[in-house]
């Protein structure tokens, strides 16, 4: 076939020009229009740390920050994300520095099959950044959206509170119930 | 070999122990909670394209023609092929070969793939999928057990036991009648457990690349890359020779992951037919489709006992809605009826078991596998009989606990057994026997216990090599890898061959590399199932390790001039027992002793020890170590709407030994919380007016516990190391599961007086029974009657104490 015809048939004749900032870096590209902001993390940035596990918006697994708020991005048009500020599991670190949160998670065994993992550390990042001291409570109405099947949450609430903790200057460490039982 | 080995482990070494028993973080927890760690969906290769597959929207029909023409003429689509490009049939069981990649006649539920395409991306070949038309001859649908009962025809499959019925079980361990003579008091309950699923947060992934030298590799997400690379090899006709599967970490999956699939062979052969590599990921829909969950189960119990509680005969029925196809069912069959002789004592036993095909999902092993639902009839029953009995629940229990190295009625070798400590220990956790009956109105307690096997006692398909196997490799700097085809689906198995390897060469855990579930570079491990993994792996790496130290213990002794048996391998050091300061580091010892021997490295491998039972039958049950777990729930139930809140669990878990304390730690805890959503909401249900329809295939509207559910758990590890386990270890992945929803269901009988002899315990059926009582009827919800089932003969084996050898004789 024509070349000229082909390039008309190609998905890239669809696509637009973006620009994103995700992880504190600027990204330029070509994205299909109707892509999810999942999908153009996932699949135009390569970013696979977030996760999807319904793409309707029922589980959290795809949850990042925009503007520093959990959203779904699986549920949020790429398009209206563009020029905000984009936070993936992949920039939680600093530099070789784990965050406290993902070096609790680590520690007390939150993450099993770790596939809702990313959802839930940019959740309870979240929380941390408007509530310090949350209580198990607090912890509960946070990630009342983020479905793990794997650890019953307890790890999770426990890993949450020791960042907690730690980030407001604490020497905590997990509790010996947490790691060995009563 | 290994477990003689393991064995002399006993409790006495434990406090010399550097890695065994102690918390520590798991070895892919830094790449998980970073972002780091490739599932299979995100896995991207040159060229590669994208499938999906078209699925029947009838539960049974016939195949009248596939048009395909528009769909391949569609630009962008690759490859589009239908059941004649794949006609070999596949499944699980050698003797359930009943699946096909592509449907080639019949489609038998909605959701049975008949064609898959290959496009240049996702959005393409779902747009060909609209251009694919699919004649069907509808036919009719048998819907449940007693449909199947009274419809030998149609039949979903030519190869079944009895027309609509695939599998039908009937076995006697003694004499029945005499041990209901004996009885002073016999119950006959009625149960039913509803179906429900796994519910993976990760949907199903595969990518195939097959190149152009004739080879073939497959990523997938599966709990089983050795079933799934026989099967491969099966339906594509191919030399396993020339087939790699390697499975990705799974992002959960409790069994649902455990079967060779239909996508991951339509991969294959889209990648055969284009020489590219091609991708799928199943949307949620298709992941209800893919099931292998809970069978729905329908069960009469009866039990004899005497005054003082002892059972003194037990018969038991189940009938099982095993959905369209074998899968892991057959086993699952005999799985109702096994371990019910696990935890008390049952001198004579009788079980019947029936599984039905019906024109829905398949059914297989979900978390538990066949016994949850069994183990809800016992414990609910035990409950009852206590109550008439004037016995407290725990005491009955703790009166007639199996006894440690005993064999059961039905041949199960016990091995270490610490039920006891943990009834004890949760007893005591929540006040139970200040609380107990006690509570106002509304709120309740209820106990329950089980067990569970650590590892099926054989293999899928018959053979007489090991069950897994370990490979070691000592680097000169001091590293260690470690190859197993063990898969990590998040339950830790990667790590625990880390801690076990460190143990026993007395280095660190982080001085070790792991490679696993590959299967061109690791040995067989038969996977991730049955709860088998740390035990044979673990017992495998013991093997391996202890062989490189017997190889590198000579040429360090001769280097250090000790006698070889003083030869410590501790602290990342080789050095004389008698005076630690001779010696040197494990890297120079690898060193030394590859300069004398040559390139270091070792083989281990395990093979679970046989079982005394010679019936036929005698296959599913033993297990080389068994687990053993005991519950209390306590839930406040509100009698004006049904619904149950459930605000604590204490579990106590016989662990036998830790070999990561946090790791069992986060098992119990997961299959608390995996138990209270079976016990409280979750159900595969199909839509009541033709009942085949999934009635809610989507995350939001199958329910399961979010955060606001979830119960706090207080958890006990018991201790009671089995001379089988490595290091003393048994299970604790799926048995803690089991006792949650019969002592939710003994809670709520606490709360408000109404017995729910049904799961998923939902707000309607506590409503309607809570009316009941108040209205002076039978204060139950439960099901009263159980369809008609052509028995078989019954194949009837004398018990030990009866002085049976384990063969079944004629009467």
């Amino acid at each position: 076939m024509d070349p000229t015809a082909l390039i008309s048939l190609s998905p890239a004749a669809r696509k637009v020009e973006g620009h994103f900032v995700v992880n504190g870096e600027p990204h330029a590209l070509f994205f299909a229009e109707h892509k999810t902001l999942l999908e153009v993390l996932r699949e135009d940035l390569n970013l696979t740390g977030t996760k999807h596990g319904c793409e309707l918006g029922e589980c959290g697994t795809c949850a990042v920050l925009i503007d520093g708020e959990p959203q779904l991005s699986c549920l949020v048009l790429a398009q209206a994300c563009q020029h905000r500020p984009i936070q993936t599991v992949e920039g939680m670190a600093d530099g070789p520095v784990l965050h406290p949160l993902q070096e609790a998670f680590i520690e007390v065994g939150a993450a099993q099959c770790g596939y809702c993992t990313p959802g839930i550390l940019l959740t309870a990042k979240a929380l941390l950044a408007e509530n310090p001291e949350p209580t198990r409570q607090d912890i509960k109405n946070a990630l009342a959206g983020n479905l793990c099947r794997c650890t019953g949450y307890i790890k999770i609430y426990e890993a949450v509170e020791l960042a907690a903790a730690r980030m407001r200057g604490e020497p905590a460490v997990p509790t010996r119930e947490s790691l060995y039982g009563y | 070999m290994a477990t003689r080995e393991a064995g002399k482990r006993g409790r006495g070494e434990a406090q010399k122990r550097a890695v065994v028993g102690t918390a520590r973080p798991k070895v892919d927890a830094y790449a998980k909670c970073t972002g780091q760690t490739l599932f299979a969906d995100d896995l991207v290769l040159p060229r590669m394209l994208w499938a999906r597959l078209l699925r029947s929207p009838h539960p049974h029909a016939r195949i009248v023609r596939i048009d395909t023409a528009k769909a391949r003429a569609l630009p962008g689509v690759l490859s589009v092929i239908t059941g004649k490009d794949l006609p070999t049939p596949f499944g699980i069981l050698p003797v359930s070969q009943d699946e096909e990649a592509l449907c080639t006649e019949i489609v038998r539920f909605i959701g049975d793939p008949v064609a898959g395409i290959a496009a240049v991306d996702e959005d393409t070949a779902t747009a060909a999928m609209d251009l694919i038309e699919v004649e069907y001859e509808p036919l009719r649908a048998i819907r449940s057990v007693e449909d199947a009962a009274e419809n030998p025809t149609p039949q979903i499959h030519g190869y079944a036991d009895s027309g609509n019925f695939h599998k039908l079980v009937h076995l006697e361990f003694g004499d029945l009648d005499a041990g209901f003579r004996k009885a002073e008091l016999v119950r006959e309950d009625l149960c039913f457990y509803e179906g429900n699923t796994h519910l993976p947060m990760e949907q199903h992934a595969a990518v195939a690349h097959a190149t152009s030298d004739g080879k073939l590799t497959l990523w997938s997400s599966t709990q089983t890359p050795h079933y799934v690379h026989r099967a491969l090899s099966k339906v594509l006709g191919m030399a396993p020779s020339r087939i790699r599967v390697i499975a990705t970490p799974n992002g959960g999956g409790f069994g649902g992951k455990s079967d060779p699939f239909n996508h991951e062979m339509v991969v294959a052969k889209l990648s055969q037919v284009t020489g590219r590599p091609v991708k799928i990921c199943l949307t949620r829909e298709e992941v209800f489709y893919c099931h292998r969950g809970r069978h729905q189960a329908l069960m009469k119990i009866r039990t004899g006992v005497t005054r003082d509680g002892a059972i003194t005969a037990m018969d038991f029925e189940s009938y099982l809605d095993g959905g369209a196809y074998g899968s892991y069912g057959v086993a699952s069959t005999y799985y109702t009826g096994a371990l019910q002789t696990v935890t008390y004592d049952v001198p004579v036993y009788r079980f019947r078991g029936a599984r039905a095909f019906t024109n829905k999902p398949p059914c297989g092993p979900k978390r538990g596998h066949g016994t949850p639902q069994p183990r809800f009839a016992v414990e609910t029953q035990l409950d009852k009989i206590a109550e008439q009995l004037n016995i407290d629940p725990a005491e009955i229990r703790l009166r007639h606990l199996v006894k440690a190295n005993t064999v059961t009625a039905n041949y199960l070798k016990i091995g270490s057994m610490g039920l006891g400590p943990c009834i004890e220990k949760v007893v005591e956790g929540s006040r139970w026997r200040e609380r107990f009956r006690k509570l106002p109105y509304g709120r309740g307690l209820g106990l329950a216990c089980s067990s569970y096997i650590t590892g099926a006692g054989l293999p899928i398909y018959w053979n007489d090599m090991p069950h897994s196997g370990v490979q070691l490799k000592c680097d000169r700097g001091g590293g260690v890898t470690v190859f197993c085809g063990s898969t990590d689906i998040g339950q830790g198995s990667d790590s625990i061959l880390a801690y076990i390897v460190a143990e026993v060469l007395g280095i660190e855990p982080v001085d070790i590399r792991v490679v696993t579930a590959d299967t061109d570079l690791t040995p067989v491990d038969l996977g991730s199932y049955s709860s088998r993994v740390t035990l044979m792996t673990g017992q495998a790496a013991i093997q391996a390790a202890e062989r490189v130290r017997v190889t590198m213990s000579g040429p360090v002794a001769a280097k250090l001039d000790v006698p070889v048996d003083r030869i410590v391998f501790a602290g990342g050091r080789v050095f004389d027992a008698n005076d630690p300061e001779r010696g040197m580091s494990f890297a120079e010892a690898v060193v030394t002793a590859e300069s004398k021997v040559g390139t270091i490295g070792s083989v281990g491998s395990y093979t679970p020890p046989r079982s005394p039972g010679r019936y036929r039958g005698a296959g599913v049950g033993p297990s080389a170590a068994y687990s053993y777990s005991a519950c209390v729930a306590e839930v406040e139930v509100d009698p004006e709407t049904g619904i149950v809140r459930v605000p604590t669990i204490w579990i106590g878990h016989d662990i036998g030994q830790c070999i990561n304390p946090a790791l069992v730690m986060g098992q119990v805890e997961g299959s608390v919380y995996m138990g209270l959503g079976e016990a409280l909401m979750e159900e595969m249900a199909y839509r009541e007016n033709r009942n085949v329809v999934h009635k809610w295939p989507s995350l939001l509207e199958y329910k399961s516990p979010t955060t606001h559910e979830m119960c706090d758990v207080i958890t006990y590890l018991i201790e009671e190391p089995d001379a089988n386990g490595p290091f003393g270890g048994k299970e604790a992945g799926q048995g803690p599961l089991l006792p949650v929803m019969p002592a939710v269901a003994n809670a709520i009988y606490d709360a408000v007086g109404v017995r729910i002899d049904e799961v998923p315990m939902s707000p309607p059926k506590v409503l309607k029974a809570i009316q009941a009582k108040a209205a002076g009827k039978d204060p139950r919800f439960g099901p009263k009657s159980v369809p008609t089932v052509p028995w078989p003969e019954a194949v009837y084996v004398p018990t030990p104490a009866e002085g049976g050898d384990g063969k079944a004789k004629a009467r």
